[in-house]
């Protein structure tokens, strides 16, 4: 835990979110000064005032994927729309890119929208008058680019996300996997640092959206984007995940790793929310494994100390021996036994826990 | 009595039914008693506004303005320079377009003199030969629909041009094109503006309620004085009454852009420009197109009321026709306004519906095929002409223009049919006639005539309360005060008299008719077609065959209102039991309920309110049809409002006799539409 606290210090922040609160209704503002940082949301309702984010603080680091979790309602998208600048905060401050957001006036914002961010949406957004490819040169040909470039830049984008032969097709012509790919098309034609995608895959189903988190996996490891990622499925998080924030009515209730937040979850929501999650899922190889033991007799297998859990136990329950665990160089750190591994598939918690 | 406890509504409308029939008893019948008549404070109100806007002409703001003439400076007021220069512009431009199509000499007149004409006999603007707008026609049509529109435009123009209408059909037709896009561009403007700023739209929204619920003729009066009479004072009137339409639609179109898309713009980086340009404008293009081809047909709808203040066309032939009694070029002039107002409204819609095309990688030809058949019909019309020119050397050429009247007439066919059917049912028509008049409009008029304002108001304030609850009551309180306190409720009893028999018979006819044909998908598409076909004539249209067969009389109003009123009856109960989702049939009949057990207690309630809706329509086109009516004479708010147009002082009159048209309209929509929406909601249809 501590060490890693220490790596995250040593990187550098994109987003920077200090107390940053969303109140929707009339005179928000000075009835959340009046209340100095404290907001009931219940009270607040009975004031006639919906609390969207309430008093959230948080980093995203470069080239981290930050996904945000939470039920319907509490607030996740709000607090993109923030971080976005397609509302604005009612009070908190936002730095993005070294620059506080909520400071840039509209000619900056536009700026900033054009050349840093990229933004994916849970109903696409795809604009129905356009093709394709017009609607993937789109924030191309709003920043003044000559309909040349931008018809070639999107059709660069079109061949990243898959869909060439379809580039003439007008949104409604394409399945809604395949609108997302234009949707996602268009939000990295400007190569944008931070990548915003809101419930992306919510609307399509699970074969499809299995079949889209791997391809946005490929593409995250060829671009290294830093992206925020709201989600309301655990185990797309789980999937895709560096951090996750877990939100509730407003607020974060943990920030951590996968591992961090099923193992030592910080409230009682949170216990409940990753309750029945398979462990094997968030577990890393490193955490279950012993210390290496020069007399012991290993098989053949080495396995890489960084995989889940959940893809090496198949090969490791099929070896008699106990296996090598190895560090990215190939040194050995420590072996695994089936057994263990067994404890993790079929035990319970505690036993899981005491792995650790 | 578990019943009434279970039923509130039931008790509240026996209770709202006694006091008002005990009113009605009770208040006796006199001039001084203000429980049965309002006295008429707001007597005034029409010489206020008709001496303000007298003062706004005539005397306001005077200025120097140099006068070429005298070679002189004089004092003229500015209001009325301003008025003059619009409809100077307006005139030029009609002139311009009218011009293209029937040739003249006006706009080279208004850039030279008289004299330069008179010593250069070629200063003439030729005018298109027909066969070249007729090919074009089809032309479009092509590119907009394909084979059937292509047939469809080409049958139209060619009608016109057949049976001699040519000259005043494009008249019209350039009346249409001016008016269409100044409304379109205005509606567009104003829809954008409501769409900006919240108060904006808080401001329009009644506004547009009254213009939409004004009788077209109120709109005349006003308009004279501020412009004059004459083809710009007309097509000003009309871009008055065809611009509120596109104001809603293109507001509405605007709002109902997903979120995600909105977002989706600014997060590409648009500017507010840009988001509303190209974004914001072509995701909502449909409803926008819509509202593009509503002003088409409004416009359309007020060629014939507008000839009133001289406008030139179809619409002055067929009130001359009309006035003369000649039914049979009245109906042939009918005919060329359907077909026009068919045809403009299938091209329109078609165009709304079109997808936009991308052309990728299409050769020059294929790209630019429609402007080269375009200009082949062009030169192929204008040859066509020349060799008219040769044959028909003395009289005229029928290749180039087809002269007024000179074409093929079924007139005489018409007029003889006419002719035949009075010789032969005479004896049966006036009966009926009579029968209608003596029997059941004399009666039912008195009824009205006979209530005390007091429970008029009870009535009508009672059912809003009831229905719609007490912002709703007040709103109404509100409207029949206003008439109640001008000089006109008498007449309003009697428009309201009218209109409400007719809307009576039209909802039954309606619903029957919508419920029977809702049984069946394709007696549906069946009936729905024929709403839209009958939708799109203007509604003076519909005086024209019931004055045949009725003559000039309060029955043929009646009867040509009931049939333009039974359309929205129909359309809207059609609507609502077809949408009634599948789920709940099914569900209906695994319960094993009987088909009219099914329709009695699972679609009628649930598609209830959306056939109120319907009535709702019903009721203001009833409205709009009596006032109309008042041109072949009714007794009621239409007629002093008909008066009010060649009255000097009929500004401020007709403007007070078109707001109680219209609250009545509106009050009766309040309640409606607040109840049926509320239903809608509570079934969870919305
Ligand atoms: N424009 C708005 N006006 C008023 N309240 C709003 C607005 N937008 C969001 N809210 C409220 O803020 C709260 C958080 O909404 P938000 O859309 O952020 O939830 P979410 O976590 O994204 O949910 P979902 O998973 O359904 O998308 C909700 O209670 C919502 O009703
Ligand atoms: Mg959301």
């Amino acid at each position: 835990m501590t060490v890693n606290v220490q790596q995250e210090d040593a990187r550098h922040a994109v987003i920077r979110c200090e107390s940053v609160y969303k109140i929707f209704g009339s005179n928000a503002a000075s009835v959340l000064e009046s209340s100095n940082g404290v907001v009931d949301s219940k009270k607040f309702l009975e004031a006639g005032l919906i609390v969207g984010v309430n008093n959230v603080s948080l980093e995203v680091y470069q080239g981290e994927l930050l996904v945000i979790m939470g039920l319907s309602g509490s607030g996740k998208s709000t607090l993109l729309r923030c971080i976005s600048r397609l509302t604005d905060a009612t009070a908190g401050k936002i730095i993005v890119d070294g620059q506080d957001l909520l400071a840039l006036n509209h000619k900056q914002l536009i700026e900033l929208r054009r050349n840093k961010m990229g933004m994916v949406f849970q109903s696409f957004g795809l604009l129905p008058h356009k093709t394709v490819l017009e609607n993937i040169a789109f924030p191309l040909q709003v920043k003044g680019s000559s309909t040349r470039d931008s018809i070639s830049r999107a059709m660069e984008m079109v061949k990243l996300v898959g869909l060439d032969g379809r580039e003439n097709y007008f949104p409604r012509e394409l399945s809604g996997g395949q609108q997302q790919r234009v949707g996602i098309a268009r939000s990295l034609a400007v190569e944008p640092d931070i990548w915003f995608l809101d419930e992306p895959f919510s609307a399509l189903d699970p074969l499809i959206r299995k079949e889209m988190q791997d391809e946005f996996l490929r593409l995250q490891a060829v671009l290294g984007k830093t992206i925020l990622f709201v989600t309301h499925d655990f185990d797309e998080a789980l999937r895709l995940a560096d951090r996750i924030a877990i939100m509730k009515d407003g607020v974060v209730e943990q920030l951590d790793t996968p591992a961090n937040i099923v193992l030592h979850p910080a409230t009682e929501y949170v216990r409940k929310f990753t309750e029945d999650v398979p462990r094997e899922k968030v577990l890393r190889v490193e955490s279950v494994m012993d210390a290496p033991d020069p007399d012991e007799v290993l098989g053949d297998l080495r396995i890489p100390m960084d995989a889940l859990v959940d893809s090496v136990a198949e090969q490791i329950l099929g070896e008699e021996k106990p296996v090598a665990v190895v560090d990215s160089n190939g040194n050995m750190v420590g072996t695994l036994h089936s057994s263990h591994v067994i404890k993790v598939l079929f035990g319970g918690r505690s036993e899981a826990t005491d792995q650790q | 009595m578990d019943y009434l406890t279970k039923h509130p509504k039931t008790v509240q409308f026996i209770i709202l039914l006694a006091v008002f029939f005990a009113l009605c008893f009770a208040v006796s019948p006199s001039e001084s008693n203000i429980l049965w008549r309002l006295p008429p404070l707001l007597k005034q109100l029409p010489y206020i506004v008709n001496d303000s806007v007298r003062y706004l002409m005539f005397d306001w703001m005077p200025i120097q303005v140099y006068d070429a003439l005298i070679d002189d400076y004089e004092e003229k007021p500015l209001f009325r320079e301003m008025t003059r220069t619009v409809s100077s512009a307006f005139l030029l431009v009609i002139n311009f377009i009218r011009e293209i199509f029937l040739g003249g000499n006006k706009t080279i007149v208004a850039f030279t003199s008289w004299d330069f004409i008179n010593e250069n006999p070629w200063a003439r603007w030729p005018a298109l030969p027909w066969t070249v707008i007729v090919g074009w026609a089809i032309l479009l049509g092509y590119k907009l629909h394909g084979k059937g529109l292509a047939v469809l435009a080409g049958v139209c123009t060619l009608y016109l041009a057949v049976f001699g209408q040519w000259k005043p059909s494009m008249e019209t037709l350039s009346f249409v094109l001016i008016a269409a896009p100044v409304s379109v561009l205005l509606g567009l403007v104003l829809g954008i503006w409501a769409f900006k700023r919240k108060y904006a739209e808080t401001l329009l929204n009644p506004l547009l309620n009254v213009a939409q619920t004004m009788p077209h003729y109120s709109y005349l009066v006003p308009v004279i004085v501020l412009f004059g009479v004459g083809d710009h004072a007309a097509a000003i009137a009309t871009i008055v009454f065809a611009t509120p339409p596109m104001v809603r639609l293109t507001l509405l179109g605007l709002q109902k852009v997903p979120a995600d898309v909105v977002d989706a713009g600014m997060m590409s980086g648009c500017t507010a420009f840009q988001l509303m340009f190209r974004v914001l404008i072509p995701t909502a293009r449909r409803d926008i197109l819509i509202g593009v081809n509503q002003v088409v047909m409004q416009c359309l709808a007020m060629t014939v009321i507008a000839s009133f203040i001289g406008a030139q066309g179809l619409g002055s032939n067929l009130m001359i026709a009309l006035n003369s009694l000649r039914v049979g070029t009245g109906i042939e002039i009918g005919v060329c306004i359907v077909l026009i107002a068919v045809a403009l409204d299938k091209m329109s819609l078609a165009w709304a519906n079109k997808q936009t095309d991308y052309f990728a990688d299409l050769s020059f030809f294929q790209r630019h095929k429609f402007a080269l058949f375009a200009a082949i019909v062009f030169v192929v019309g204008v040859i066509l002409a020349y060799i008219g020119a040769l044959v028909f050397r003395d009289g005229f050429n029928y290749l180039y223009i087809v002269p007024h009247n000179k074409g093929v007439t079924t007139a005489p066919f018409w007029q003889a049919t006419v002719d035949w059917i009075w010789d032969t049912f005479f004896y049966m028509l006036r009966t009926f006639n009579e029968f209608l008049i003596t029997s059941v409009l004399v009666p039912m008029k008195n009824m009205y005539l006979a209530m005390p304002v007091a429970a008029t108001f009870v009535l009508m304030m009672g059912i809003g309360y009831i229905l719609a609850g007490i912002r709703q009551a007040l709103i109404i309180g509100a409207f029949l005060l206003f008439i109640a306190l001008s000089e006109y409720w008498d007449r309003a009893l009697i428009t309201a008299y009218i209109a409400s028999f007719a809307v009576i018979v039209s909802a039954v006819f309606g619903i029957t008719l919508g419920s029977i044909c809702a049984q069946n998908a394709t007696a549906s598409k069946v009936i729905l077609l024929i709403c839209d076909f009958f939708q799109t004539f203007p509604s003076f249209i519909y005086l024209i065959p019931v004055i045949m067969l009725f003559g000039i009389t309060d029955t043929s109003v009646i009867i040509a209102t009931i049939v333009y009123a039974t359309i929205p009856a129909t359309r809207y109960t059609v609507e609502g039991l077809r949408s009634v989702p599948q789920v709940l049939h099914d569900a209906g009949s695994m319960l094993g309920v009987s088909r009219l057990q099914r329709w009695v207690s699972i679609e009628v309630p649930l598609a209830f309110p959306h056939i109120m809706l319907g009535i709702n329509q019903t009721v203001i086109f009833a409205l709009f049809m009596v006032i109309i009516g008042a041109f072949i004479g009714t007794t009621d708010l239409g007629q002093l409002i008909l008066k009010a147009i060649s009255d000097p002082q009929g500004t401020g009159i007709g403007l007070t006799l078109g707001l109680c048209v219209a609250f009545i309209g509106l009050a009766v929509d309040q309640i409606i539409r607040t109840w049926a929406n509320e239903r809608k909601k509570a079934l969870g249809l919305d």
